[in-house]
């Protein structure tokens, strides 16, 4: 009995050892489950932020929706994880989430250390510094012996020790796991300076009391390219992802709109028909629909849309296009052509 | 002798049983295997574990101990330099600021818990209620809870550094912590401390002598007062004989925080008031029970051998209550130490906040981590355990 009992008992943890090894491909798991499973921030305005209702908005919540809505035609086929950024590596490459975007910057190490790749930039940050106007301080030069409040396990965190070390200044890191702490603590006077992405720190300046008497100073420290992020080795769905980003470049840039969407897949241009799918076989390769594209950008517009009804001039973070405008337009944004 | 040897054993021998039938080695059998089991499930879900890391492409081993770090801690009791220091300095500064907090936040909470249970003891009507209320809130409000308020709603209501409240040659205290004034050493400093461990060896010396020779003679001696002064006059004579070389760095104010001084981050006191004045809810409960747990009649034996109400409970009480408070004292500094990683809510850089926080998000090396740092922890625990059993041995009843 004794024996039998020990021999189910190995057998079965072999089982489950043997089983946990295997992993299916992400767009397979996503058809099953019929939603992607997205990691966001834990609110950050204009980027991933829920409303009173708990709906999700902001850039890198469009992008999630246009890969569902690329999918299965429903932007609402999504569901999002909220993650610290100490979380959001480990939650991507245990499996909780299938994407992760989430204001992320790329760097080396982690597209090459972590088991991670990033499928492209959606937007290109830099690291600022905010400070109360009645300081008196109008360079980032000025802050030797200034306490600085940040996130812990950002790419924030080393720079600004770079930066500091660089010119030779003092300073006393004040470091919070939750963005919310952060904001609270500089709010309340822990420290004289927050730092974070710039685009994250017009956000955040709308968290605080009096967002008049803070500003952000002039320089930029550090290139922090945002953008979003899938687990190493499943190369079908680092192109989906990689595809719904450049989709909506390549539709701003040969001026396809939410709006007009169905109207150009009769247009004669063939660079808008192979985009649209009206010709060429471009989804069957990436396991999806010929229309994935049409799909992704009647639901969310494309990438000049998606700026503008988040963080463009006419919302609250007021922030221009910059280095974000497309390419032929003086700006950094580019998408390889579908062909 | 062979011959009888072998006689004897065949005579003795008991019946023949089939080996599987054997209860001994059937046992054994089954211990064996057991143990074979057990090994193979570890050993294979490491196999898998690196298995599936290396398929992940996630980077292992322990060489990031060794790597630069490059970001910045804020408090740190030995030298780190956040431009060359190596993860393996984040460890030590982690953990010794977990040590700190644990340490402080014990001797805290040993303190004002044995007083809060002799306070419920009391027959003071006002001391006794005020000191159960006191209990009853701190160990039923969760000890997260309790952190929150103390950093986010009490230490948040200190001013401003350039309105800092100022105590004179006691230092300044503002929102960014306290700032104390920094001893400085003169020529000479080191004779006060020696002065100060031969007082200590004095002290111990005078107490040894005088306990034997009251078990000699009966005879008393004020030991306490005698090793006091030893304690406290020698390191004197000495320093004021060299002319007290000390000086005081002052804190004064600066552009953003004040300069000089010692900092006290906000981080720290907030966490260790919590720590402490939870924490010694629970000893004030333990340290009543150990009271209580001394029959009556001690203590009337006691008054009938003349003894007064202060001897009673330092010579009769105490011990014997003590034996009932050491084990679960043992799992309540247990529970501090364990408790102090909650810091990684409020930016205190303990262990758990700034190893297995910081550094591993740099380095994304979760596996190799939260190893170093539960094993850590377990470290803690079984000294500490094991200096409190060392102790419950020495004061448990010696059996005569």
């Amino acid at each position: 009995m004794t024996k039998t009992v020990l021999t189910g008992v190995l057998g079965a943890a072999v089982l489950a050892l043997g089983a946990s090894t295997a992993s299916a491909a992400t767009l397979d798991d996503v058809k099953a489950k019929g939603f992607v499973q997205c990691g966001v921030s834990q609110g950050l305005p204009g980027f991933s932020n829920p409303d009173a209702d708990g709906e999700w908005s902001g850039m890198d919540v469009d992008l999630c929706r246009g890969i569902a809505a690329a999918i299965f035609g429903d932007t609402t086929a999504v569901k999002f994880t909220p993650l610290s950024a100490k979380e959001r590596f480990t939650a991507l490459q245990s499996g909780e989430v299938d994407v992760l975007s989430r204001n992320t910057t790329w760097t080396m190490s982690r597209d090459t250390q972590l088991g991670l790749n990033f499928a492209g930039v959606n937007y290109y940050d830099g690291q600022g510094f905010m400070i109360r106007t009645d300081m008196n301080i109008n360079s980032a030069l000025e802050l030797s012996g200034a306490s600085i409040c940040t996130n812990t396990g950002t790419t924030t965190e080393l720079n600004v020790a770079d930066y500091f070390r660089a010119n030779n200044m003092e300073y006393e890191l004040v470091a919070f796991e939750k963005a919310d702490e952060v904001v609270a603590a500089y709010d309340a006077g822990r420290c004289d300076v927050y730092t974070t992405d710039q685009s994250g720190l017009y956000a955040q300046r709308l968290k605080l009391t009096d967002p008049g008497a803070h500003k952000v100073l002039p320089e930029i420290i550090s290139k922090e390219p945002l953008g979003p992020v899938v687990r190493q080795g499943d190369d079908q769905w680092f192109n989906i992802v990689k595809w719904v980003h450049n989709a909506t470049l390549n539709a701003e840039e040969l001026g396809v709109t939410m709006a007009n969407v169905e109207e150009m897949k009769e247009s004669e241009n063939p660079s808008i028909r192979r985009l649209l799918g009206t010709e060429g076989e471009f989804g069957a390769d990436i396991g999806l629909d010929n229309d994935w594209a049409a799909k992704a950008i009647a639901a969310i517009g494309n990438y000049g849309e998606i700026f503008d009804r988040n963080v463009g001039p006419d919302t609250e973070l007021a922030i221009g296009r910059g280095v974000n405008a497309l390419w032929s337009q003086g700006g950094l944004q580019y998408a390889p052509p579908i062909r | 002798m062979a011959v009888t040897d072998m006689g004897r054993g065949v005579a003795d021998a008991p019946p023949k049983v089939a080996l599987l039938n054997n209860p001994k080695a059937r046992s054994w059998l089954f211990q064996i295997l057991l143990g074979v089991a057990v090994a193979y499930l570890v050993y294979s879900g490491w196999v898998n574990m690196n298995a599936n890391l290396q398929a992940a492409g996630v980077a292992s081993g322990f060489g990031f101990l060794g790597k630069n770090a490059g970001f910045s801690v804020a408090q740190s009791l030995i030298d780190y330099d956040q431009g060359t220091s190596s993860y393996g300095r984040v460890y030590v500064v982690g953990v010794l600021n977990t040590l700190i907090i644990a340490v402080v936040g014990i001797i805290f909470a040993t303190i004002m818990g044995f007083l809060l249970g002799i306070a419920r003891l009391s027959n003071n009507w006002i001391v006794s209620r005020l000191a159960t209320s006191y209990v009853e809130f701190a160990r039923n409000v969760p000890l997260l809870l309790q952190i929150f308020i103390w950093y986010f709603g009490v230490l948040r209501l200190l001013p401003q550094p350039r309105e800092s409240l100022d105590f004179g040659p006691l230092g300044l205290l503002n929102i960014r912590g306290y700032f104390a004034p920094k001893p400085v050493w003169g020529e000479g400093g080191a004779f006060v401390l020696y002065a100060l461990i031969i007082g200590i060896a004095i002290a111990f010396g005078v107490s040894r002598w005088a306990y034997r020779r009251q078990m000699a003679t009966g005879q008393r001696f004020p030991s306490l007062w005698v090793g006091l002064g030893a304690i406290v006059g020698l390191p004197l004579i000495v320093f004021l004989g060299l002319g007290a070389p000390l000086t005081w760095d002052m804190p004064v104010l600066g552009g953003f925080r004040p300069s000089g001084g010692m900092t006290v981050i906000p981080e720290f006191i907030a966490l260790l008031v919590a720590l402490s004045t939870y924490t010694a809810a629970f000893i004030a409960e333990i340290v009543r029970a150990g009271i209580l747990g001394v029959s009556k009649g001690q203590s009337e034996a006691a008054h009938a051998l003349g003894l007064r109400q202060g001897q009673n409970l330092r010579l009769v009480v105490i011990p014997q209550a003590l034996r009932i408070i050491i084990p679960p004292l043992t799992s309540q500094y247990l529970n501090l130490t364990k408790n102090s990683s909650l810091a990684v809510a409020i930016a205190y850089p303990e262990l758990t906040s700034v190893f297995a926080g910081t550094a591993l998000n740099q380095t994304g090396q979760a596996v190799e981590i939260i190893s170093i740092t539960m094993l850590t922890y377990l470290t803690f625990s079984l000294l500490t355990s094991a200096f409190m059993n060392w102790y419950n041995a020495r004061v448990a009843l010696v059996e005569r």
